[in-house]
């Protein structure tokens, strides 16, 4: 659904490369998890897998990126936002500030995309619960906490229905019932809807836990791709600056397998 | 310098009752970690520590200061703090002069200003960015300037809000050492996080809040392995302790090489 072959991108007045020949294909349902040490080009990545680069970012391209097969340079933006949904980092950066109640923001990009006011009810209402913020309805954007911040986030972009929903560190200031809620959804989405979820994050277990396949960034390149638990046991993670949980950790000291675990059901079950 | 917080209640003028009764006291040096779920209060229990809010109830005494008698920027000189977001407290035009701000505000000498900034640099890893511009560096950089700036100010007490969020294994890593290192210095340190291994690993207390109440206070060995009484606040346990409980082991060690000393123990136990 989404290709890349040997693709690169510097930022406009750059000369260090942010992704370095890529090569990578995303098939339509898979849920994806992206880790990297910071400045690994997760973030630039996520970018380009939902068309920001090189639609809101210039700066140079060279190989091939692709959207259904179509070059994502000539896809319409307008278009393309409504397949492809991205939950930006920081919430600030995507919250309109345009919008006096957390139910009028998640309504704005239905708005633009000229859903019926219906459909937007229900879709604003299943979005809300999704992420478990109805209670927030009526708040302003401004005035609930950055972990709510970032559930509005995400809703706004759920009650878009995009096919592709890319999400950079979305939990990141959530608490851990917020982020099972979270990864929940989105498996839920996965599972009913068939959307293809990409997500950057450093919480390791949950990405095990969930995802379908994970790839490890550094420096602009793919360093490795696989299962979650091939990749995210193995020994290079360290030395990427993307750690392991400390199941791995515990399991390296005293298994010999060359496959450690991750998780706590994994440990639990290597080391009984 | 000890701090002790009597009986305190705070309601915002929302007329949400954000702290209900809280009673703490932390000595001076002291490690403690304050855990609990989002909206559990504990943003606003350390705001009342340096006066950017005040009790609407009870009494916070920093040293020998009633807070109710200092203002904000006196009590600024006992307590550092470090916000969740760094973008709320950096607006000088350099790294090094962002650092300088705060120790000149105290008005130490221009010596002792190049020395602390130079010493808070060094401790922070950004001795090379002395001369950038804050907004060009990456935000996880960017929180530690942020901490740099705190660290400079010498305050006998710092308080760190989600010193972890956004960082990954390094930044987490650089961030401990830093934690150990004004331990070791003798400071206090009062961290919140929803990062329960990281606190595992550096915290020597834990103060657990559950909806505007200390909900268990505690040294970290002792709390952190209470998985009942943390599922009741909605903290998860160290993911060692959940690993420790699920293969019934008599203990649950908070780091890894705990960890694998009493596994191999409990196994040899075991086989006889």
């Amino acid at each position: 659904m989404i290709r890349l072959k040997k693709f690169s991108y510097w930022y406009p007045a750059t000369e260090q490369h942010a992704l370095d020949r890529i090569t990578l294909d995303i098939p339509e349902g898979q849920f994806l998890g992206i880790v990297g040490a910071n400045g690994a080009g997760k973030s630039t990545l996520c970018y380009a897998l939902s068309g920001f680069v090189p639609h809101f970012y210039n700066g140079e391209l060279e190989g091939e990126l692709s959207f259904d097969n179509t070059p994502m340079a000539e896809l319409d933006l307008g278009k393309l936002a409504g397949q492809v949904g991205l939950v930006f980092q920081n919430p600030f950066n995507q919250i309109s500030g345009a919008r006096f109640t957390v139910r009028e923001e998640i309504a704005f990009g239905l708005e633009n995309l000229g859903v019926p006011r219906a459909e937007m009810r229900d879709r604003i209402e299943e979005a809300m619960e999704l992420v478990n913020i109805q209670e927030l309805a009526e708040r302003s954007p401004f005035s609930v906490s950055g972990g709510q911040q970032q559930r509005i986030a995400i809703a706004s972009i759920l009650a878009m229905q995009p096919r592709v929903l890319v999400l950079d560190e979305p939990t990141s200031q959530l608490d851990p019932d917020g982020t099972r809620d979270v990864f929940a959804a989105l498996s839920k989405l996965v599972s009913t809807r068939k959307i293809t979820v990409i997500i950057a994050e450093h919480k390791l277990e949950w990405l095990a836990t969930f995802c379908d396949r994970v790839i490890a960034l550094a420096n602009g390149r793919l360093r490795a791709e696989g299962s979650p638990q091939d990749v995210l046991s193995s020994e290079q993670m360290l030395r990427l600056g993307v750690g392991r949980t400390q199941y791995s950790e515990a399991a390296a000291r005293l298994l010999r397998s060359k496959q450690l675990p991750v998780t706590l059901e994994q440990a639990k079950k290597a080391l009984q | 310098m000890n701090l002790r917080v009597e009986n305190v209640s705070f309601r915002y003028p929302s007329g949400v009752l954000a702290l209900d009764g809280v009673n703490a006291e932390i000595a001076s040096g002291e490690v403690v970690g304050i855990l609990g779920e989002n909206g559990a209060g504990k943003t606003t229990l350390v705001k009342l520590f340096n006066g950017l809010l005040r009790p609407s109830q009870g009494k916070v005494w920093i040293g020998d200061w009633d807070t109710a008698d200092h203002s904000t920027a006196a009590l600024a000189a006992r307590v550092g703090f470090l916000f969740q977001n760094p973008d709320d407290q950096l607006f000088e035009r350099t790294v090094a002069r962002e650092v300088a701000y705060g120790p000149r505000n105290q008005g130490a000498s221009e010596a002792q200003v190049k020395r602390r900034v130079a010493q808070a640099l060094k401790l922070v890893g950004l001795q090379a960015q002395a001369d950038s511009h804050p907004y060009d560096l990456p935000q996880p950089q960017r929180k530690l300037l942020a901490l740099a700036a705190t660290i400079a100010m010498q305050t006998p007490i710092l308080v760190l809000d989600e010193p972890t969020i956004g960082q990954d294994e390094v930044g987490r890593t650089t961030i401990g050492h830093i934690v150990n290192s004004l331990h070791q210095m003798g400071r206090t340190l009062i961290i919140i996080t929803h990062d329960v291994d990281f606190c595992a690993q550096h915290a020597q207390r834990i103060l657990v809040m559950l909806q505007g109440k200390v909900h268990v206070d505690g040294a970290a060995s002792e709390v952190l392995i209470q998985t009942k009484i943390l599922d009741e606040a909605e903290v998860a346990p160290p993911q060692l302790v959940r690993l420790a409980q699920a293969l019934k082991m008599p203990a649950a060690p908070l780091n890894v090489e705990d960890f694998v000393d009493e596994y191999k123990q409990w196994r040899k136990k075991r086989k006889k």
